[in-house]
Parts: structure tokens; C-alpha cells; sequence
């Protein structure tokens, strides 16, 4: 791996962990639960960074957080995270950053939708489909009633999902040699 | 001596340097030219961060094509922003890292650091995160990071155009200290006056080549 | 460096962390394979027991649970309602344990240890391709940008708040990407430039 690969894994663990600092944005009077910035670290790491570069950083991320660096959100970090509810989100985001990589990487052309589409994909469904289970078995709790837990969240991720596309569109027209 | 022939430079379609050749040998040599006059592609030309698209650079007969590893230990090159030049953390973790490159013995990486952290009066803030430091001291640590590699001559990027006048002259004072041969890159034509060498780049070739009493002025002329 | 860490001298302390880590999977999947609530409740107790011993107070032992309260509270009333009274206080009780004894890792152990324990711990899988020095640049490379790109936000901010727009994220983030990529060049030209060899 050459150094630049080594840099860049580097900056998108620690831009994941700066997403932290970011205010968390509250939707006041629709009753949705605040977006905290970081799992948009994770769609651009996939977009920006690729597959391999984005996932192991967000690979980085998880170790640094696991070693007990507070860089969730809230100056939360240390083993603990895993043990609680929503300990298998953080652990998907590395596979969600792969998988965004992954195939924005076969649809270099893609186009605004199909790009909001993919990043959806990996940072949704993918997500969703590791850290629902988790919770599940680590409240007890039946996995339709977990479903229907997350099901609140959907919408600020979706927000997140059009973010993501439109700065990765952006930093990609301006920085075209990535 | 640095020994540049005949050397060409571009990047897909945009040429950046023309056919350039020069002889370093002076002690102090300094370059200058506007914004995109090619004096930052030709510092990094120096050391083998960027190759000759035709042509060759030779230090001490080292080719940067061939011989990488030896012409960066022997020419040192210090960034613009040393926030782009700090590698590590802490401070004593930074300077080791080109230490460690060069495969230094434990106590010769804690004695040279040392040495330079007492030379810019830096000894205390050796655990220090490098991101409290001021600018000033950034850019000092990013210089001592090149300086414990031993190189024998030393390139500059406009190190000092970031720094307030305080922090530009406590910078220039370390660079006129410097016992390597210097070749600095810079805007800040006041500290120039004392070079031995003075070459203006202008859109990718050299437009004048003297000492700095007549290049500063033809310069100051050739910008307005 | 940051980190949760909380100085002392107790046989915990002392543990090497790799020790550590690998005694709490074992504790934590232990917890998982049992369904009594009499044994998660002793285990709840030496885990308790165990922050004594690492000279740590009530304080941060309450600390650990404190930010995650309202999921346990959330949880409880859920269980509560779902599978009876007893249920519920057993799995509570049991992600309290699990987080309580995590926490205990996470506070004596100093992150460079661990980072330290874990570069050399990476030795191991050399032959799958893992080169353990990339790693160790890895990782001091993102606590380095962490403070670096917290500034760069705070100084981007401000220049949208001249414009009115610190509160768009994408008025922000676009530079802040833009800058933090063009840093991620120059340093990689910088670590080269200091002789390193991938």
C-alpha cells in the first residue's frame, strides 16, 4: 500500500471522528431524533476514498474507538460501545464504507440518483441490516419490534444519504485528480 | 552541487517548467516568481518528490530518478504549512519519524533530539501535542524534523508566508543560521537581501539569474 | 493524548492490556451463554468489586452508565412490557455488566498501550498481508488530523458566517473537504520527503 493510500485512510478515520464536534441538527416540531454527523463520515469515506481506502478507515475509526478514544458523538468511546444497543452500527460502518466504495467504484458515470441510490444502499440497508440484529440480540428484544425502533431514524439518514451525494459530487468536480 | 539539465515539466498538456538548466553551488540560493511561475514545481524537482518529464537532476551526481532514498536524506525540504509537514502527535514522536527511516539507534534519535529542541529553545515542549505549538513553532519543528535526517543541503517552500512578522523573523533567523546549503523559495523579498544567488522564474522559465541587488529589482520591475 | 483513561497504580492497571481485552470477551460472551439472573447479578457485583480494586469511585463507575441511561431505562420499560417483570431486570442488568466491565478496560488502560499492544499483537498476521509499521502510521496519522481538521472546520465556519451560511453543511463541509485533500497530498509528499519506504 503506498503512502498516500496510508494518508488517506488516516484522514477519512479522523474526519469521521471530527463529524463528532458538528452540532447535532434537530428537526424541532417533527419529532424525528437528532442527526449527528458521523455516519455521513461513512458515505463520503466509501464516495471520496473507495473501497478498500474507505473501509479500512473507517476499519481505523472503529479500533481507535474500541482502544477508548471518546470520538463517537458525545465524547463516547472505549469497548463499551460494542456491548451496548448500538454497538453493531459501529462496527457495519466499515462494511458500509466498502460497499459504498465498492460499487460507486462499477459505476464511475453514476449519476445524481444513482449515486444517492448507492450511498443509501451502503449506508442504510447495509447498516441497518448488521446493527438491527445486534441490538436485537443484545436488548432481547423480538427483531420486528427492533425494526420498528430504527424505523424513526430512517428519514434523518435519508437527509444524510442527499448530503453526502451532493458534497461527494461537489469535492469530486473540484478535486478531479482523487 | 545540484546539477539540473535541461530540464521540462508538465503535467498532462500544461507545461510548467521549460527546458531549464542551472548549476546550485552558491550557499544561499534563493527563487522567486509570482504565483504559478513554476518556483514550487522546481523546488520539489530537488529532492525527487517530482520528476523531470524530460531532462535530469543530479545531486552530487545522484540521479532523482535513480538514487530516491539518498537524494531525499541529502536534501532536506520544508513545506510551506507545517500543519502538510507534522507528521505525528507529539512533538519528540515527529522528529523521530525520519530518523527511523534512516534506521538511527534509539539513543542517537533521543540525543539529536535533544540537541535541536534545545537549539530553538523548544526542550520543554518535547511531549507536547504538535497542534498547540504556535505557527511560529510549528514551522520550527517542521525545520528540526528535516534538520536531525543530516541533510546537506536544505530546500524551502515559502516557509514563512503563513507566519506573522514576529514568527517571519524568528523563521528567517533560523534559516540564516542554517549551516547546510540553503535554497529557499519565497515571496518575503526582504529576506533575500543577504543570499548569494538570487534566479526569478517566470511562466516556467528563468528570467533572471543574479545577485540579489540587481535580480530584486528587476523582479519588483517584471510585477508591475 | 486524549483519552478516557484515568491514572493509577492497581493490579488492574498493571495488567497487560492484552490480557485485559482478551478477559473481558471472555466475561462479556460468558454473560451472553447464561439465562440466570442470580449469576448476572453476582457478576454485576465483582465487576463492581473489581473497580474497587482498581481504586476507582461510585463516581465512574456511575459515570459508565450514565450516558446510556435513558436506553436502559427505555429498554427496561420495554422488556417489562414485552416479557414480564423478571425478563426485563435480567437483560438490564446484564448490558449494565457488559458496559460496566468494557468501561473498567477502557479506564485503566492508557490508549497508546493499547495501541502499542495492538501494532505488536498485528505481528501475527504478517502472512495475511498486514504490515504492522503501515499500521502504527495509520494510526498516528489520524490522531494528528483529528485536532488539524477540527480547525479547519472552526476556520471555514467562520468565513461562512461572514456569508451567512455557517449553518449550511454543505457551505461548510465542500471546503473543508476540499482543504483537508489537498493536506492529505502535501503530507503524503511530506512523509516521502522524510524518507519513508512503504
Amino acid at each position: 500500500m503506498d503512502t498516500k493510500s496510508i494518508v488517506y485512510i488516516a484522514l477519512f478515520a479522523a474526519l469521521t471522528a471530527a463529524l463528532a464536534l458538528f452540532p447535532p441538527i434537530s428537526f424541532a416540531g417533527l419529532a424525528l431524533p437528532p442527526i449527528t454527523a458521523q455516519s455521513l463520515g461513512v458515505m463520503l469515506a466509501g464516495a471520496l476514498a473507495g473501497s478498500k481506502r474507505g473501509g479500512l478507515a473507517l476499519l481505523l475509526f472503529v479500533v481507535l474507538v474500541a482502544v477508548g478514544l471518546p470520538l463517537l458523538s458525545g465524547g463516547r468511546g472505549g469497548f463499551g460501545i460494542f456491548a451496548g444497543a448500538s454497538g453493531g452500527f459501529v462496527l457495519a460502518w466499515p462494511i458500509s464504507a466498502f460497499v459504498i466504495g465498492w460499487l460507486l467504484e462499477r459505476a464511475p458515470q453514476a449519476g445524481f440518483v444513482k449515486m444517492a441510490a448507492i450511498i443509501a444502499f451502503g449506508g442504510i440497508v447495509v447498516m441497518y441490516a448488521i446493527g438491527i440484529p445486534w441490538m436485537a440480540l443484545v436488548a432481547n428484544l423480538p427483531l420486528t419490534k427492533a425494526v420498528t425502533i430504527m424505523l424513526a431514524y430512517v428519514p434523518g439518514d435519508l437527509v444524510k444519504v442527499v448530503l453526502a451525494t451532493f458534497i461527494a459530487r461537489g469535492v469530486r468536480r473540484a478535486y478531479p485528480t482523487l | 552541487m545540484i546539477d539540473i539539465q535541461n530540464v521540462t515539466l508538465a503535467y498532462a498538456d500544461r507545461v510548467i517548467l521549460r527546458d531549464i538548466s542551472l548549476e546550485l553551488s552558491e550557499r544561499r540560493i534563493a527563487i522567486i516568481g509570482a504565483n504559478g511561475s513554476g518556483k514550487s514545481s522546481f523546488a520539489r524537482l530537488l529532492n525527487g518528490l517530482v520528476m523531470p518529464t524530460k531532462g535530469d537532476v543530479l545531486v552530487d551526481g545522484l540521479n532523482t530518478r535513480t538514487h530516491g532514498k539518498d537524494v531525499r536524506q541529502k536534501v532536506g525540504f520544508v513545506f510551506q504549512n507545517p500543519d502538510n509537514q507534522i507528521v505525528f502527535p507529539v512533538v519528540e514522536e515527529d522528529l523521530a519519524f525520519g530518523m527511523k527511516n534512516l534506521k538511527f539507534s534509539k539513543e542517537d534519535i533521543a540525543q539529536k533530539t535533544t540537541d535541536i529542541l534545545s537549539r530553538y529553545n523548544m526542550l520543554d515542549m518535547r511531549e507536547h501535542p504538535a497542534h498547540l505549538l504556535s505557527g511560529g513553532q510549528k514551522q520550527l519543528l517542521a525545520i528540526s524534523g528535516v534538520l536531525v535526517m543530516e541533510p546537506t543541503y536544505v530546500v524551502l517552500d515559502e516557509p514563512t508566508t503563513l507566519l506573522d512578522l514576529r514568527n517571519k523573523r524568528r523563521i528567517t533567523h533560523a534559516i540564516n543560521a542554517l549551516e547546510q546549503t540553503v535554497i529557499l523559495a519565497s515571496h518575503d523579498l526582504d529576506l533575500l537581501t543577504d543570499f548569494d544567488r538570487v534566479i526569478v522564474f517566470d511562466d516556467g522559465r528563468i528570467a533572471i539569474d543574479d545577485v540579489p541587488s540587481v535580480a530584486i529589482p528587476h523582479y519588483i520591475k517584471l510585477m508591475s | 493524548m486524549l483519552d478516557l483513561y484515568s491514572p493509577g497504580h492497581s493490579p488492574i492497571h498493571k495488567l497487560s492490556p492484552g490480557v485485559k481485552i482478551l478477559a473481558m470477551m471472555v466475561g462479556g460472551t460468558g454473560l451472553f451463554l447464561v439465562e440466570n439472573l442470580g449469576i448476572v447479578a453476582v457478576a454485576l457485583a465483582a465487576v463492581i468489586a473489581l473497580y474497587k480494586i482498581a481504586g476507582l469511585s461510585a463516581t465512574q463507575v456511575w459515570n459508565q452508565i450514565r450516558p446510556v441511561l435513558w436506553i436502559l431505562i427505555f429498554f427496561l420499560g420495554l422488556q417489562w412490557w414485552l416479557a414480564g417483570a423478571s425478563v426485563a431486570v435480567f437483560v438490564v442488568l446484564r448490558l449494565a455488566t457488559l458496559l460496566l466491565l468494557a468501561g473498567l478496560v477502557t479506564l485503566t488502560t492508557r490508549a497508546s498501550d493499547m495501541i502499542e499492544s495492538l501494532t505488536s499483537g498485528l505481528r501475527f498476521l504478517r502472512p495475511l498481508g498486514v504490515n504492522p509499521a503501515k499500521v502504527g502510521l495509520a494510526i498516528s496519522l489520524a490522531l494528528r488530523f483529528i485536532p488539524v481538521l477540527a480547525q479547519i472546520t472552526t476556520e471555514v465556519r467562520e468565513a461562512q458566517k461572514a456569508r451567512g451560511m455557517e449553518h449550511s453543511i454543505v457551505a461548510v463541509a465542500m471546503p473543508v473537504a476540499i482543504r483537508m485533500l489537498k493536506m492529505a497530498d502535501d503530507i503524503s509528499d511530506a512523509i516521502d520527503a522524510r524518507g519513508y519506504r512503504p
